[in-house]
């Protein structure tokens, strides 16, 4: 373990035990936050007692599909973008102005179009995600050095193995910075949807603990949705750091 | 007369910048490169060397004139049996040295154990036995190059484009590499095409020498520099060597100065 990896844990670690102790204390009002070991503790008691069973379950399906939909959708439309320099000029103000939208407002609409089921909230994850893939995949095509390409040529590639056998791998470092944002993305927009907007899934379960003054049971949905979202980015961050250490330059 | 291995006739190459401006690279040139020589191509900086390889290579298409490749004219693809050296790392760092090597037989369809054999005999010719389960990243620039030229190798083309393959190695690195390239070449009896701006690796490595006059590029000087087939860098030991790398530069140096813009500021041409 390195030592900015073993300062990172340290840190974390200080940061709850001060929590822990302002909680104990009563410097934090127990109707505020209770103490992260009454947190992890409840956590424990839900898991084991498979109470959150199913609102884990809609959650993860829901975040997995707007994830995939997300990063295939978004790499197809980035390598279009890319090949077609008018559709470039279009794209480019919309893609930069796109995050200024507040895409919950258009839920209405989604429900209209999709039902009262899990699409809807699928397409909030799926709209946040994507721009965000596309931008990723048109910096790392930008990045491909000139030279592959004319190695594709040399080769005689077609379009879609020079994509796939030299663009996409020449742009991997772009594209997983692509990935994590669209997972992130995907996480906040689905988790966000069921606490505004949906009657199930885990931010349904969280507005609902909050709604029935149970703090208990909303904190360790909390813990639990926040050491989710840092357990599944390290582990694209892992993915990342394995493909990429073969790349550095010794 | 045999046919030669490619020919450029009457070819010129016009570029329009963004701005809508046309820029005259290259030519006229009239060009033909013989079986199984070895041509080098000095001129100096931005004259169009390499768009001429590329012209050769079939990656660009001329404005004016024709290229062709074994009699037939090349339509901006790149035909079986040229195989093209960058001046870039065009080494993939996603593949290993091996798999690097192997790529473009793959590509092209070639039985696994055909592909093997390919491969196995590059890695040795070049020297990169032990890196062969490397990844380009822990190589040096020049072993880097070295599987570029491996993977062109491997797919045994007739003709090999080369375009500055050296330029980033330092003088000793070239002449070493440039001692195997002589000996790839006469190995493989393909005619070889290498762009460079130093004279003396041109001089060392051809049997004639294209020399470029400044933008637009054309073709001023055609020397032949009766070497044996048989030679290494030991020949710049040879008087002959001295004379021809002086010859060379003679043609050179007032087309370099204008290059620099210098003849239009006084500087002297003596």
């Amino acid at each position: 373990m390195s030592r900015i990896v073993r300062a990172q844990i340290g840190a974390i670690a200080s940061f709850i035990a001060v929590l822990e102790l302002l909680t104990r204390l009563g410097v934090i009002d127990r109707l505020t936050m209770i103490p992260p070991s009454e947190m992890a503790g409840q956590l424990w008691r839900l898991l084991t007692e498979g109470a959150l069973n199913a609102p884990m379950a809609q959650t993860f399906v829901n975040v997995a599909l707007a994830f995939v939909l997300s990063v295939s959708v978004g790499m197809a439309s980035g390598l279009a973008i890319h090949a077609l320099p008018r559709l470039r000029r279009l794209a480019d103000p919309l893609l930069a102005s796109y995050y200024a939208v507040p895409f919950f407002v258009f839920y209405p609409l989604l429900i209209a179009i999709f039902g009262l089921n899990r699409w809807p909230l699928v397409a909030i994850g799926f709209v946040f995600g994507t721009a965000a893939v596309v931008i990723a995949t048109l910096n790392g095509l930008d990045r491909v050095p000139r030279v592959m390409r004319k190695l594709a040529r040399v080769h005689r590639l077609g379009r879609i193995e020079e994509a796939f056998l030299i663009v996409l791998p020449a742009a991997v470092p772009h594209l997983f910075t692509g990935l994590k944002l669209a997972l992130a993305y995907a996480f906040i927009g689905v988790i966000a949807g069921e606490f505004i907007l949906s009657g199930s899934g885990l931010g349904h379960a969280i507005a609902y603990a909050y709604d029935s003054f149970d703090n208990e049971t909303m904190y360790a949905l909390m813990l639990f949705v926040l050491v989710l979202a840092i357990a599944l980015n390290a582990a694209l961050h892992l993915c990342e750091q394995r493909l990429l250490r073969r790349r550095r330059r010794a | 007369m045999p046919e030669p291995q490619a020919r450029l006739t009457s070819v010129t190459k016009v570029f329009e910048t963004p701005q809508g401006a046309a820029v005259h690279a290259l030519g006229p040139i009239d060009l033909a490169l013989e079986r199984g020589e070895f041509l080098t191509v000095v001129g100096p900086s931005g004259c169009g060397k390499t768009t001429l390889l590329e012209l050769l290579a079939g990656l660009t298409v001329p404005t004016a004139g024709v290229v062709t490749f074994e009699g037939e004219p090349l339509g901006g693809r790149v035909p079986p049996g040229v195989g093209v050296v960058f001046q870039e790392d065009a080494s993939l760092p996603w593949l290993t040295v091996w798999d690097n090597i192997a790529f473009g037989l793959r590509r092209a369809g070639v039985a696994a154990q055909e592909i093997r054999a390919r491969v196995d005999r590059a890695v040795d010719f070049m020297g990169l036995g032990a890196f062969a389960r490397a990844y380009p990243a822990q190589l040096s620039g020049g072993m880097r190059q070295r599987v570029c030229i491996a993977r062109t190798l491997v797919l045994e083309p007739r003709l090999i484009l080369l375009d500055e393959p050296f330029g980033a190695l330092d003088q000793q690195t070239r002449l070493l590499m440039g001692d195997e390239l002589l000996r790839l070449w006469r190995e493989s009896g393909a005619t070889v095409l290498l762009i460079t701006h130093a004279i003396d690796e041109a001089v060392m490595l051809a049997d004639r020498i294209a020399v470029m006059s400044a933008r637009p590029g054309r073709i001023i000087d055609l020397v032949e520099t009766g070497w044996p087939a048989q030679r290494s860098s030991r020949i710049v030991e040879d008087e002959a060597f001295g004379r021809l790398t002086a010859h060379v530069w003679s043609k050179l140096r007032a087309e370099s100065m204008k290059a620099l813009g210098r003849d239009q500021v006084g500087v002297s041409r003596e």
